[in-house]
């Protein structure tokens, strides 16, 4: 009981610190002070405060998307352990439940932009289709790396079977898996390489261009939902990093905490040192990302289950 | 220690003639280190060397194709002397690389037939891809570069492939139970009958593909006539007379460790098809072509056909085959160095603009037309009879129509080849062309080959006789 | 270092495999070249596992070998090469850069069936090894024959060559380190020679296409 409420605090409260922790990093790549750390939640908290102009164009659906999108990534966060005991809605499938919850905040948001009418925010639409179904098969791909030896595909189980004594060198299709991660991490959380979150210009921007029309709270709730988002994929990557068992209740929870801080400074690095792809070449990363991806489990069967 | 000094001397000489400047002084040393290693390389029949280590020995096959190797190389590099003074007046041609790359070529060449070990034999195979490149581009033209680039990419791709079948050998070896022998070729041929089969075939048809890229076999060789075509009539001579039988030492090689193995069966067959489709694609290939050199090169790969067949029937076409590789390396030899003189007079490689070779170049005509009667098969030269004793080989054995198939192939090749020359060398040529004085030398090396090729047809000597039994039983043949 | 590290290093190689096969800019191909000869030097030690004192040493020279030639070297003289002919790109290829990288996966593919199909080379082999060396050898060869730029068909044969290593790697026991020094520097003076004729060839025709260069035929 204590650690569900726990788990569900730090996934309220914790996230928008990572989306100001890459801001830090990337302004201190460019030899700015950038933006405070807490920016994020000042944003938030502003958001919430204003009322929202909907148009007399839009019905229900628009009003709905962000809802709904925030609520599917709350829930999928209640699917992922922030420690070595199992997440508060834990069950036998949650791995393909997760991809799915994900999937269905896409599909609200996607719905919401189409909604609007706009040309604009259908244009992003599309082509946020187009990316994650190219993403999809990778994250799922790299997920069955570690889920396919472990038999389960629980995302508790499946972390608790890691091999943690000798995963670097015994094991590097989990090196595999973490590299696959890291790259559906910057597509769908709309990073460089694949999509620039600072520039707002129509040739470049996916997820921005979505949610162009939305204001007041429900803006609110796109920025929430999406460092959710992010937190939830640092946090799989931190748990299929750290070689030995996170130590339960509190303080596996914190280290959890600073592993996803570490992350979010990977990405604010990898964000300042690479030039955006062009559009076309996204594609190609992706499918190359799910080739990889694939080319891990067969090497994962050619080499003998462990 | 002789083995060392024939691959050294003629390596050493190249150098040398890099540091030369003068034209001269490097044709020079052309002919010594080329009179040096045929004398080296006929004593070492009465006076053998001993083996370097495992490294390099002489046997019987690999002997055999040196001293070819070596007669043809002593007669290109007579030809060559008025060839080279004569091109150092033409714009277009880089002289300065011509000697030094021979003499390197050679010493490659060399190294394949007496190196034992497979990845040496490789590298030196290699080495005469790299040696030879820069002579393909002697005259500076757009089509030489574009042969140039063709030979590179494509024989480099064969030979890696061929060192894959070399290393899939080594894992075969080593499936043999005590411990893995080195790729020496005596040590895999003991360890044969014990060698992991699947890697041992994947090993003879990677390198069968490999090695046969470099010798000309279909359908890997489209980089041969491009190559043989542009390259100098010199060049081309050693490429289709000495280098080509090098290549197909590499696949006997291979060849001898499968005979060890006792599994022989699957590579004599992947040889017949591999030589059926050279004889078949190069004989439909030199009907009504164009350019007289290309069809000398198609030529070429029609007779490494030939050659496979011949190892690939076994038995007395072994030896038919052996007999062959003397016989197709000396006319090949002749039949370019006589190109070489017709296109120096009539300045174009087109057989259409090209008469009356019989009126204007009368003693190159004469030979051109021996050279092709021996190359096509007409008795009573060489090549017939070695043919022959393949035709007969199939007959007699199991496969009558393997043999009917050989001799209608070699027909229409041969009436190609007639259908091109015969207008070349007939005809009144232009009034204004008087007949023209041929440099000595150019015209004395075709005829010695072409006499040779006769001498062969007539009668083959005793000791070359026995030297080609010995071979052919090395290759799993015998009895002539 | 174990067999299993031998593994990591494999699948690195395969993953820029696929990258090369990806990529339309010539110095990116190249610079990943000289990365995986970076790796390959890694390899006798993962595979040298009886770790006696002689099969250090040899893997320790092996690996400088590689490491000289393969990753700096041959990579120097490309980019050199490149920069004479002053291109930066590929043309788009005779198959599309997209469709590349799925023939390449297929290939993948191929190799780890084909590999299947062979017993094991030896006790103590990585379970990797066969698949990796073939998928980068058809890679290798792929990436030429598709290819028009003729310093991309060149970062192709070294692919080709890289994969052929991988293979040698297994039998290092048996070949004397001459030998393969010898095989080294075979490829090294190709390459050399390769970059001469590409200069030759920007030189005569002002563009590296060699899909144009067709006028020799019947």
């Amino acid at each position: 009981m204590i650690e569900a409420l726990l788990h569900l605090a730090v996934l309220a409260v914790f996230p928008p610190l990572l989306v100001g922790v890459i801001g830090k990093t990337k302004a201190w790549f460019a030899g700015r002070k950038g933006p405070p750390l807490l920016q994020p939640y000042f944003d938030v908290w502003k958001l919430l405060q204003k009322g929202a102009v909907y148009s007399r164009t839009t019905t229900w659906i628009f009003r709905a998307g962000p809802i709904v999108s925030l609520a599917a990534l709350l829930c999928a966060g209640l699917l992922v352990p922030l420690s070595s005991t199992s997440a508060p809605l834990a069950f036998g499938g949650d791995v393909i439940a997760f991809a799915y919850l994900l999937g269905l905040a896409r599909f609200f948001t996607m719905a919401a932009a189409l909604d609007t009418g706009s040309s604009f925010e259908g244009m992003g639409a599309s082509r946020e289709a187009a990316f994650s179904a190219l993403a999809e098969p990778a994250l799922l791909l790299a997920l069955a790396i570690v889920s396919v030896p472990a038999g389960t595909f629980s995302f508790w189980e499946v972390f608790a079977s890691l091999p943690w004594a000798t995963w670097g060198a015994a094991h590097p299709e989990i090196l595999v898996a973490v590299v696959v991660i890291f790259l559906v991490l910057l597509a769908e959380n709309s990073r460089v390489p694949v999509d620039d979150p600072a520039t707002h210009l129509e040739l470049t921007m996916i997820h921005e261009v979505m949610v162009l029309d939305h204001g007041g709270p429900d803006l609110a709730y796109i920025l929430y939902g999406s460092a959710v988002k992010l937190f939830l994929f640092a946090s799989i990557l931190v748990h299929l990093l750290v070689p030995g068992p996170t130590a339960a209740g509190l303080s596996g929870t914190l280290a959890l905490c600073g592993g996803t801080i570490a992350i979010a400074v990977l990405v604010g690095v990898v964000e300042s040192s690479m030039a955006r792809l062009r559009l076309l070449r996204v594609p190609q990363l992706l499918i190359g990302a799910s080739v990889v991806a694939a080319v891990g489990l067969v090497a994962l069967f050619v080499r003998g289950q462990p | 220690m002789a083995l060392l000094l024939l691959v050294l001397v003629p390596a050493l000489g190249g150098l040398l003639a890099l540091a030369i400047k003068s034209v001269r002084i490097d044709l020079g040393v052309l002919l010594a280190v080329a009179v040096l290693h045929l004398a080296t390389a006929v004593g070492l029949w009465f006076v053998p060397s001993p083996p370097l280590g495992s490294l390099l020995a002489l046997d019987v096959a690999g002997h055999l194709f040196l001293t070819i190797t070596s007669i043809v190389f002593l007669v290109v590099a007579l030809y060559a002397i008025p060839y080279v003074l004569h091109a150092t007046h033409d714009p277009q041609a880089a002289p300065h690389l011509f000697v030094p790359c021979l003499l390197w070529f050679l010493a490659a060449m060399t190294l394949v037939t007496v190196s034992q070990h497979l990845a040496v034999m490789w590298a030196a195979i290699e080495a005469t891809t790299l040696a030879s490149a820069p002579l393909i581009y002697f005259y500076r033209k757009k089509s030489a570069l574009e042969a140039t680039w063709k030979y590179l990419l494509i024989c480099s791709v064969g030979i890696a492939l061929a060192l894959l079948g070399t290393f899939f050998l080594g894992i075969a070896a080593s499936g043999a139970g005590d411990g893995a022998p080195p790729l020496v070729l005596d040590a895999l041929a003991n360890a044969a009958p014990h060698m992991t089969r699947p890697w041992l075939k994947v090993a003879f048809i990677m390198a069968l593909i490999g090695y046969g890229t470099k010798m000309g076999l279909a359908p890997m060789h489209t980089w041969l006539p491009d190559a043989h075509s542009q390259a100098p009539a010199p060049v081309s001579a050693l490429l289709s007379g000495a280098l080509l039988n090098c290549a197909f030492l590499g696949v006997l090689r291979f060849y001898q460790v499968v005979l060890a193995s006792g599994d022989a069966a699957f590579a004599r067959t992947l040889l017949l098809v591999f030589g059926f489709l050279s004889i078949g694609l190069a004989a439909v290939f030199m009907v009504r072509q164009r350019d007289y050199k290309r069809l000398f090169a198609y030529s070429s790969v029609e007779n490494m056909g030939i050659l496979a067949v011949g190892v690939g029937l076994g038995g007395a076409a072994t030896f038919g085959a052996m007999l062959h590789a003397v016989n197709h390396s000396l006319c090949k030899a002749a039949l370019f160095l006589l190109a070489g003189n017709v296109l120096r007079v009539y300045g174009t490689t087109t057989a259409g603009d090209v008469q009356g070779v019989l009126r204007r170049l009368p003693l190159t005509g004469v030979l051109l037309t021996v050279a092709f009667l021996a190359i096509g098969g007409a008795p009573p030269f060489g090549p017939f009879m070695s043919e022959l004793v393949i035709f007969q080989s199939a007959i007699r054995g199991s496969e009558v129509w393997l043999g009917i198939l050989f001799i209608a192939l070699l027909a229409i090749a041969f009436l190609g080849m007639a259908g091109v020359l015969l207008p070349m060398l007939q005809g009144e040529g232009a009034a204004d062309q008087l007949p023209v004085r041929e440099p000595r030398l150019s015209v004395v090396t075709p005829l010695c080959l072409c006499v040779a090729v006769f001498v062969l047809g007539v009668f083959v000597p005793a000791p070359l006789s026995e030297v080609l039994q010995s071979a052919a039983v090395l290759l799993g043949g015998g009895h002539g | 270092m174990t067999a299993d590290h031998a593994d990591v290093v494999l699948l690195v190689l395969v993953m820029i495999d696929l990258f090369v096969v990806a990529t339309s800019r010539i110095a990116a191909a190249i610079r990943a070249s000289a990365l995986q000869g970076f790796s390959l030097a890694l390899l006798p030690f993962a595979l040298a596992s009886d770790g006696t004192p002689e099969h250090l040493a040899h893997a320790a020279l092996i690996a400088a070998g590689v490491l000289l030639l393969k990753a700096v070297l041959i990579p120097w003289l490309l980019l050199r090469a490149l920069r004479k002919v002053q291109i930066r790109r590929e043309v788009e290829p005779f198959v599309s850069l997209h469709v590349s990288l799925l023939l390449g996966a297929l290939l993948i593919g191929v190799a780890f069936w084909a590999s299947a199909q062979l017993p094991a080379p030896r006790a103590g082999t990585p379970a990797l090894l066969v698949p990796v060396a073939l998928a980068t050898l058809l890679i290798g060869f792929f990436i030429i024959v598709s290819r028009k730029k003729a310093i991309t068909q060149v970062v192709g044969y070294l692919l080709m060559e890289n994969g052929i290593f991988v293979f040698g790697m297994s039998l290092a026991r048996e070949m004397p380190f001459v030998v393969e020094l010898g095989i080294l520097l075979d490829v090294l003076v190709g390459i050399f020679v390769f970059g001469i004729v590409i200069h030759h060839i920007s030189e005569a025709f002002d563009h590296m296409d060699t899909h144009t260069l067709s006028e020799l035929r019947d």
